[in-house]
């Protein structure tokens, strides 16, 4: 009963804390309502004995990439910002095909069966302490994911050269 | 339990033309460093992908548990990636040039690309297949986005982004929802499980294979997925459309194939039946909007969402046939879309953009042979004999026809027939209106080549087709 109390009530502000950051007129507002709603994503981590994500959560978005957006968000002309609109006029189609999407995954996820569990259950990682267990799945089961995505970083790093590079001279 | 894992050093000859293309991809970036001729650097990057095709025959093998499969099926798919790079390069030298963006990265990107793609061809793990598809995306956001001063470039770059976040998002809650259900993202093992366990109508699955098939849609612009395209066609580098309109396409049928054929297969008709509608209204939307258009670009974007359509057909045959004729397809498609925008290209020279439709009057009786190329890429397109756009066509509406289609392949012809219309008014402006304006073109050794490629081999594939197919027959398990 409990665990179901603490994920009802995350799931619940997770997504209040969404919707108030898609609604906010002023992008200060919605980044520090994202703030918020990381935080409370590591906690949803942490309640599903993922300590290490949570913490990742947190340092990663909360602490890094939270502070890019606020970065970005300064350089906008917010007393403009401030009066566009924050949705497009066809935003009720939007919500139409959101709901309706929505209603299909309740119905689908009813019928949910959970697959076998797998060899790393809650016990044995509580023993290894998790960061190791993920380590050794990283770098050994998954060794071929991981190498694809360092090179996925290294386009982000290219790219990141490309488009602020000095123009062509012609 | 509790014993440290030994590591197994995994069999890493199936990845050959992997590494080998990270490595030659890499030597090319650098290169930018020491090679100040960047035609250098693009003779470099086709000699790379050569070198990384003649390794696809002895590479042949399963290993990392399984994540990674090299067989004929993602090795003919490595061979029109090769080609889409190859022709791609080749039409691009000057072309950069002219718009001031020749920087070496541009094809580092499009090798770096390139390997997502043939990653994702080879995928056996849903993860594997996750992370060919980001490192293809955003090499090719980047090279969409490639000019920089343009503001169109930079909207074309943006929807592409954000559109492929938003199909990314669909492609892993489908892969969360599968490995919730089945226990493990490794694509056969899907399927086994999903029999044993008669997971065969379970709702919760029917979601996970719509998401999928959403994801899918999105990389091959299928209707109503398609929103992106028409913008991110029109804005990218003429060069990078081209590579865009080929590679992913092909690469997202790569993993579809995979995927609905391989790891979804009990499920076929719930499947076949989400992608028959998705079919028809890629075939309609794509070639009824493509009649109004004014700008060449944003028409073959719309053409290339209407061909998408058609090679829906061979993926929803669902059989092997079915498949070989999609990858037969695909290679037709890259020599005659290649084809028709290295015409294009052409058209663009200092100071003049040449993409509008009106600037093809008359280019007959200026550019003779430039029109007759022309013709032989859009009677391809519409699908005419001896053309290779017509047996490429024949050969998936005769898999939907045997796998029992009828009714689906008898709308495709129709709509097949209406896209004669926007082709053919392309051949029409050529040879029957007088020019307006003198339109001059612009000539290089190395599009004369990519011309000369893509001409071999829309003819010679329409009129001997048997050997691809063939091919492609073969290399489908």
């Amino acid at each position: 009963m409990l665990p179901k109390l603490f994920f009802g009530y995350f799931a619940a502000v997770i997504t209040v804390l969404s919707i108030l950051v898609v609604t906010r007129r002023n992008p200060v507002h919605s980044v520090m309502w994202m703030l918020l709603l990381f935080f409370n994503l590591a906690s949803m981590y942490l309640f599903l004995d993922a300590e290490f994500i949570a913490a990742i959560q947190v340092i990663v978005y909360a602490g890094a990439i939270l502070v890019l957006f606020l970065f970005v968000v300064l350089l906008l002309n917010l007393r403009e910002e401030l009066k566009a609109n924050r949705f497009i006029g066809s935003w009720p189609a939007g919500l139409i095909v959101a709901a309706a999407i929505m209603v299909s995954m309740v119905f689908a996820i009813n019928s949910f069966v959970p697959g076998p569990m797998g060899t790393y259950s809650i016990d044995y990682i509580q023993k290894e302490t998790y960061t190791k267990v993920l380590g050794e799945v990283l770098y050994t089961e998954y060794l071929f994911p991981f190498e694809i995505a360092s090179l996925i970083l290294l386009i982000a790093i290219i790219g990141a050269i490309v488009l602020a590079k000095k123009r062509m001279r012609s | 339990m509790g014993v440290p894992m030994q590591f197994v050093m995994p069999d890493l000859r199936p990845l050959t033309p992997e590494i080998l293309m990270t490595v030659l991809s890499l030597l090319v970036l650098l290169s930018d460093l020491v090679i100040k001729r960047k035609e250098t650097i693009a003779l470099l990057s086709i000699l790379s992908v050569a070198a990384v095709a003649f390794t696809f025959r002895d590479s042949l093998g399963v290993t990392f548990n399984g994540m990674f499969i090299s067989d004929g099926y993602s090795r003919f798919f490595g061979i029109i990636f090769v080609l889409n790079v190859i022709l791609t390069v080749l039409i691009s030298v000057k072309y950069i040039g002219i718009e001031r963006v020749n920087f070496g990265e541009y094809y580092g990107l499009i090798l770096f690309s390139t390997l997502g793609m043939m990653i994702m061809a080879s995928a056996g793990d849903l993860i594997v297949l996750y992370l060919g598809l980001e490192l293809m995306a955003l090499s090719t956001y980047i090279l969409a986005g490639f000019i920089r001063y343009d503001v169109k470039s930079n909207e074309a770059a943006m929807k592409y982004f954000l559109l492929g976040a938003f199909a990314s998002a669909f492609l892993l809650y489908g892969t969360s929802m599968i490995y919730g259900l089945t226990g493990t993202t490794n694509i056969k093992a899907i399927a086994g499980y999903i029999l044993l366990h008669g997971l065969m109508g379970n709702p919760a699955l029917t979601l996970a294979m719509a998401l999928f098939v959403v994801a899918f849609s999105f990389k091959i612009a299928a209707v109503p997925f398609h929103m992106w395209a028409p913008d991110a066609y029109e804005g990218a580098p003429t060069s990078i459309t081209a590579f865009m309109s080929v590679g992913p396409k092909a690469a997202g049928f790569a993993v579809m194939g995979r995927v609905l054929l391989d790891g979804l297969y009990p499920i076929k008709p719930e499947w076949s039946a989400v992608l028959i509608p998705i079919a028809i209204l890629t075939m309609g939307v794509g070639n009824i909007v493509a009649l109004s258009q004014t700008n060449i670009k944003r028409m073959l974007a719309y053409s290339s969402i209407a061909h998408a359509g058609y090679a829906l057909l061979g993926v929803i045959a669902g059989t092997a046939d079915g498949l070989a004729s999609v990858m037969n397809y695909m290679l037709i498609y890259a020599f005659m879309n290649i084809g028709a925008f290295a015409v294009i290209i052409m058209l663009r020279t200092e100071g003049f953009k040449g993409d509008n439709i009106t600037d093809y009057e008359g280019l007959s009786k200026t550019h003779p042979l430039l029109a007759s190329l022309m013709l032989v890429f859009m009677f391809s397109l519409t699908g005419i004999p001896p053309t290779a756009g017509f047996m490429g066509k024949f050969y998936l509406f005769m898999s939907a026809v045997n796998a029992g289609y009828t009714w689906v392949v008898i709308i495709a012809v129709i709509f097949s027939a209406i896209s004669a219309y926007f082709y053919l008014r392309i051949v029409m402006y050529m040879y029957m209106k007088d020019p307006k304006q003198e339109v001059a073109i612009s000539t290089s050794p190395s599009m004369s080549l990519a011309l000369a490629i893509t001409l071999f081999g829309v003819i010679a594939i329409g009129v001997l087709p048997a050997s691809v197919v063939h091919l492609a027959r073969i290399a489908f398990p």
